[in-house]
């Protein structure tokens, strides 16, 4: 079932004015699977998913989805052919409540045709979301927001979902939450490509992982096995 | 019955008998300014309170709307009425132009670059002599209607307030409406989910542009003169944001009230405090704006509500 390859970066570069972020970054989502980059702070890990979604501009280098380039597609085309950004930091809109906030997730006209189902299928996803329904968003918890961030990326039925840092800023126990949240939307059949710098939630999780630094790939391979792996564990787990 | 329907059932009364209720010509004039305003404040509302792109100039589209008119009624024959309909044709282009330029920048640059482009739309008024008389304006004969009644002005700027608020109502619970506030609150992350910003932006000014327009070749048959000071200051661009702000930035009341309190009660002043009419406006603004900082419609939101959006469920 993991075999074809729904996006592939080629030695993607990115740059901010002149300070160059990313420096030939080459990777790939299979189908089906949870992807994840790791790394610290500043090695282009926000950059990266934000170039493919194209709030960056991709300065050289090829991005490939569902065999078709989109790396000179404005972003809300982009948005368009399937792939949902749920950014750090939610970027929710917080003087609108959280179903108008999920509703606008739905703006291409097959996840507007749906979009009832969908925002049922939200709801069961995250019951706390249907409670709170007519609240504002800048009025939730944490948590909450990143629920609704989530469900409002959902919403638009993505064959992509990206996630940038979902369990920023959360307490423990919501973060566990969030992480079998993902599973299970995998389960579901949605690909997953998942930031974090929480590495060692999201290597077990993940089939594929990425090791980013400086704006390049220095280590991938299969998430359990780089947990395994010793410059990671010296690096990134401290041990 | 319900509250709002009687409200709404004593507003229309009011205003379709409204020239009759006033009688003097001074307080019928008072009357069709107010709803000029009204106009003017609701469409900007639709570009600087929906989609949050605060333009500071335009008095360029009330300015063309108006020479539109003047110049049409003035070189030839045909009806003024033609020149309505020439002011929002004319104001347009200018304003698909000048947004595919502006809606590059952002924020304060975008501010910036709308009084740039009204400074220039009124230099050009002021040095194209040829078409448009430059400093000495442009006079048109009175024809629209015969006399100086001034009871059908009122009816026309009447059908264009009410038109222009019933449009702002229906944009603001369309797809039309949450995209645009979308815009206003997270433009990258609208753009993220999918959301064609600039095309958006560029409906909400052509709309907000035409309806400018059209208020502005409506002022030119009704006071038959148009120069640069007149329709093209930057004192009139300001005005109209005053009054979508202190009214309530982006709700569709909002200007209507600002409209109502800003021009009526400047004319008050104007009559019983004479030089320091001025001073009483200013004092006025800021004491909106120190207690009211959402503007006059979220004042009164909370007073009489509590502000039902804020409570949670």
């Amino acid at each position: 079932m993991k075999e074809k390859t729904l996006l592939e970066l080629r030695d993607v570069t990115a740059r901010y004015g002149d300070v160059q972020v990313l420096w030939g970054v080459s990777l790939a989502v299979r189908e089906g699977e949870i992807a994840t980059i790791v790394g610290a702070n500043g090695a282009g890990k926000t950059t990266t998913l934000k170039t493919i979604s194209s709030a960056v501009a991709c300065a050289s280098g090829q991005i490939i989805f569902d065999g078709e380039h989109i790396e000179k597609l404005p972003s809300h085309k982009v948005a368009a052919r399937g792939i949902a950004h749920v950014p750090e930091g939610r970027r929710l809109f917080p003087m609108m409540t959280v179903r108008e906030n999920l509703e606008l997730g739905a703006i291409s006209p097959a996840a507007r045709r749906h979009h009832s189902d969908t925002i049922d299928e939200v709801f069961s996803l995250f019951p706390k979301l249907k409670e709170r329904e007519r609240q504002l968003a800048g009025t939730l918890s944490g948590g909450e927001q990143q629920m609704v961030a989530i469900g409002r990326g959902l919403m638009a039925r993505p064959r992509l979902l990206m996630l940038d840092e979902p369990s920023l800023g959360l307490a423990p126990i919501i973060v566990r939450e969030m992480f079998d949240i993902i599973r299970r939307l995998n389960r579901d059949g949605i690909t997953v490509m998942l930031v974090e710098q929480n590495v060692q939630q999201s290597l077990k999780l993940a089939d594929r992982a990425y090791v980013l630094e400086n704006g390049r790939v220095v280590l991938e391979g299969a998430g359990r096995e780089l947990l395994d792996d010793e410059r990671v564990r010296a690096a990134y787990l401290g041990a | 019955m319900n509250k709002k329907r009687l409200l709404f059932i004593i507003l229309s009364i009011f205003l379709l008998t409204a020239p009759y209720l006033f009688e003097t010509r001074y307080s019928q004039h008072v009357l069709i300014l107010v709803l000029l305003y009204v106009t003017l404040g609701s469409a900007w509302n639709i570009l600087g309170g929906f989609a949050g792109q605060l333009s500071v100039g335009h008095a360029a589209f009330f300015g063309i709307g108006a020479y539109s008119a003047a110049i049409l009624a003035s070189k030839t024959s045909l009806s003024p009425w033609l020149g309505l309909a020439l002011g929002p044709v004319v104001a347009l282009p200018v304003a698909l132009i000048v947004g595919r330029i502006c809606f590059r920048l952002r924020g304060p640059y975008f501010t910036l670059a709308t009084i740039a482009v009204s400074e220039v739309v009124r230099l050009v008024a002021l040095n194209w002599r040829d078409l448009t008389g430059g400093a000495v304006g442009v006079v048109i004969r009175p024809s629209v209607f015969s006399g100086t009644d001034k009871v059908p002005y009122y009816y026309v700027i009447l059908v264009m307030a009410v038109g222009t608020v019933a449009l702002c109502q229906w944009i603001s619970r369309r797809k039309l409406g949450y995209f645009l506030m979308a815009v206003r609150e997270d433009e990258e992350t609208a753009e993220s989910i999918g959301i064609d910003t600039t095309r958006y932006k560029l409906i909400a000014l052509s709309l907000s542009a035409a309806i400018t327009a059209l208020a502005g070749a409506f002022y030119a048959n009704y006071f038959l003169f148009v120069d640069p000071t007149v329709v093209l200051p930057l004192a009139l661009s300001v005005e109209i944001v005053l009054i979508a702000i202190i009214g309530g930035l982006g709700t569709v009341p909002g200007p209507v009230l600002g409209a109502v309190l800003l021009k009526l009660s400047s004319e008050v002043f104007r009559n019983y405090f004479e030089q320091a009419n001025l001073l009483i406006y200013g004092a006025l603004l800021i004491l909106v704006i120190l207690f009211m900082p959402d503007g006059l419609m979220g004042g009164f939101k909370k007073f009489l509500t509590g502000d039902k959006r804020r409570v949670t469920g």
